[in-house]
């Protein structure tokens, strides 16, 4: 399990300051400028050996997506960086502490990141609800302006940036990069087409890089402390460490910085005070936000938590969402739930995504009671398969799993349902 | 999707910004490029409804399109597809239950049947007093604090129970002014039984640490 000393976020529960001062007594903001004297390609190198991966949800490497970025430019269009604070995905609350507690990160980062990518500007777009942690923010940047941090000829280095902060207004789709972009250009969050991607058309059609704000925020700790100290954390291509959120069925639901590979079970039991009833009251964990497939006890019982070895359960690390049902769970109506989230965030650009939602959470609706046919069970999965691959962006694929997930580990529970209703029906 | 709105209102007829306000719009065109202040128009929604008693007439948005120079249509369109923005008027409480799976686990849908019954309203309704207004919404992301409830936008109690969720109605109905944050007592997303990490840190500034024993408890 992680160590103290290589945890990265030691204000992450807000017992000290979030302002500069209290910031800079714990580290952040110092040796900006001799950081950035090495130069834009040695930062990227360093994050490449860190081997960090995107925490917003797919894991994409960050050191290679920032190497897509023009190195200079030929027709005059800026570079942009643009940070991911949507955070809306059920189950996630990670972005919210980073926030509110250690905003210096996340503004150091986003020098940092930006000068490594040739960009003098960046905006980070925050999800409308976090009201409070906005302010938090830009209390944050006005700080770093102040005190010339982050403005013209930024920490001393001789580089003009500016970071801007963008609020959105409830739209969990805005998540999902390239509608993020929409929405900060002041349209519709709907997502774009893909290509052109954003390293090469983004936001204003200009090279943008579209990363999470987690992300964001470890950056300057792995350049200071070095990439290979990160490496040296966690398993192999599973580097570093991870915010992790703990919800439902356990004694003390918490947020925690762990190690990537740390094993679910330990994670569960050393940190949020072990499942409620005790761990063989375990039903089922979906491990990686709403749109992880969940896993069944057993598999619960050894799985670690990293990119890899949840991808070989088929389910997913996610967004680290660790969302923890026991045995009094009605699990069936725990994904319905989540199939009605899907239903009503889709934006309705595709066929399959609008109207498969709809059609996958009224059948989930009956399931719930038992009051369908056994072969809607099957029609769930086809339905399903209709829409993956077939729409704009991700969303269209992710209000499949879910059901996937219920399907493949309690098809007898949802079998059982149907049997119990028909024979009240007859009774 | 909840359409929580008074039965009968009136679109006033005018809407001009206030003299602070117009000042803030400046300094929200200035954040984007030249030529780019059509993404003003999300600021310039929720200012309008900070000023406009928490919700957006159609003289706002006609307001909007005006000061950025977009046709009214952009303004519009961006309007109607954000859930944040209130279209109609509201109760002076606007209460937004998260009612999905994780705080469902934890009890989010007794949560809301205590409030319907105490405020004698169900979901979707505003109290005749105009007081409060209850919605169900998605995920506000913050489920470790699990059941959460946002208010008017802008502040969220957490860890609510049947009972601590009357007296937030109680207090508010009175014209307290409420903490926002846990109200079971606990420090933002710490676990309840003390740290478990950062123990240096905790030693420092007085916070306790998860013994064994304790971890485990309820
Ligand atoms: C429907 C949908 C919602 C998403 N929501 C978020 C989000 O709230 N926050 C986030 O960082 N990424 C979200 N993503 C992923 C982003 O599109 C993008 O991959 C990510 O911000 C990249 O950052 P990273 O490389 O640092 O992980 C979402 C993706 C989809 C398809
Ligand atoms: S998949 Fe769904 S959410 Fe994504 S663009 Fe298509 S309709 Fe919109
Ligand atoms: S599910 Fe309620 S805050 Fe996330």
């Amino acid at each position: 399990m992680l160590q103290d000393k290589d945890r990265i976020f030691t204000n992450l529960y807000g017992w000290q300051g979030a302002d500069l001062k209290s910031a800079q007594a714990r580290g952040d903001w110092s040796g900006t400028k001799d950081l950035m004297a090495k130069g834009h390609d040695w930062i990227i190198e360093e994050v490449k050996t860190s081997e960090l991966r995107g925490r917003g949800g797919a894991g994409f490497p960050t050191g290679m997506k920032w190497s897509f970025m023009p190195k200079e430019s030929k027709d005059g269009r800026p570079n942009y960086l643009v940070i991911n604070a949507d955070e809306s995905e059920p189950g996630t609350c990670k972005d919210r502490d980073i926030i509110r507690h250690e905003p210096h990160k996340i503004v150091e980062g986003a020098l940092l990141a930006s000068y490594a990518m040739r960009a003098h500007a960046c905006y980070i777009y925050i999800r409308g609800e976090f009201y409070m942690e906005a302010m938090a923010l830009q209390k944050a940047i006005d700080e770093a302006y102040a005190a010339g941090l982050i403005g013209k000829n930024a920490s001393g280095s001789g580089w003009d940036f500016d970071l801007y902060l963008h609020r959105g207004a409830g739209a969990y789709i805005c998540g999902e990069e390239t509608a993020l972009l929409n929405s900060l250009e002041g349209k519709k969050g709907q997502p774009r087409n893909k290509p052109p991607f954003p390293a090469g058309a983004g936001l204003y059609a200009c090279p943008t890089t579209v990363n999470n704000i987690e992300t964001i925020a470890v950056v300057p700790e792995i350049l200071r402390r070095g990439g290979a100290w990160f490496a040296s954390i966690g398993p192999e291509k599973n580097r570093g460490t991870k915010v992790f959120c703990i919800s439902g069925h356990v004694n003390n639901p918490c947020n925690v910085e762990e190690a990537l590979g740390v094993p679910l079970k330990d994670l569960i039991e050393k940190h949020a005070g072990g499942v409620r009833g005790g761990w063989d009251n375990l039903l089922a964990i979906i491990p990686g936000g709403s749109s992880t497939r969940l896993l069944p006890r057993d598999v619960c019982d050894t799985i670690t938590m990293d990119f890899d070895a949840l991808r070989g359960a088929w389910s997913g690390l996610g967004t680290a969402g660790v969302i923890v049902m026991d045995k009094s769970t009605d699990v069936v109506y725990a994904i319905a739930r989540l199939a009605r989230f899907y239903w009503h965030e889709s934006c309705g650009q595709c066929t399959p995504c609008r109207e498969g939602t709809g059609w996958m959470y009224r059948i989930m609706q009956r399931m719930v009671k038992g009051e369908a046919n056994i072969e809607e069970i099957d029609m769930l999965l086809d339905i399903g398969s209709e829409i993956e691959g077939h729409t704009i962006c991700a969303h269209g694929d992710a209000s499949a799993w879910p059901i996937q997930g219920l399907i493949k580990h309690f098809r007898p529970e949802m079998e059982k349902r149907i049997l119990e209703y028909r024979k009240r029906l007859v009774a | 999707m909840s359409h929580a709105c008074h039965k009968h209102f009136e679109q006033p007829k005018e809407f001009k910004f206030s003299a602070e306000n117009m000042k803030h719009i400046e300094q929200f065109i200035a954040k984007y490029p030249k030529g780019k202040q059509q993404s003003a128009i999300m600021p310039l929604l929720d200012l309008a409804q900070r000023q406009h008693d928490n919700w957006i007439p159609e003289a706002a948005m006609e307001e909007i399109a005006r000061i950025l120079d977009v046709p009214r249509i952009r303004v519009f369109e961006v309007a109607t597809f954000y859930t944040m923005y209130n279209l109609a008027p509201r109760g002076k409480h606007h209460l937004q239950f998260c009612t999905t799976t994780p705080c469902w686990l934890r009890g989010s849908a007794d949560v809301v049947s205590a409030c319907e019954k105490h405020l004698g309203i169900k979901l979707g309704e505003t109290t005749e007093d105009g007081m409060f207004t209850i919605t169900d919404v998605e995920c506000l992301g913050a489920c470790v604090n699990a059941p959460v409830v946002q208010r008017n936008g802008d502040e969220y109690y957490e860890d609510l129970t049947p009972e601590n969720v009357v007296k937030v109605l109680e207090d508010l109905k009175a014209g307290k002014t409420l903490e926002h944050g846990s109200k079971g007592g606990r420090n933002k997303s710490m676990s309840a039984a003390g740290t478990t990490t950062l123990v240096e840190q905790a030693g420092k500034s007085g916070i306790p640490v998860a013994t064994d024993a304790a971890k485990g408890k309820k």
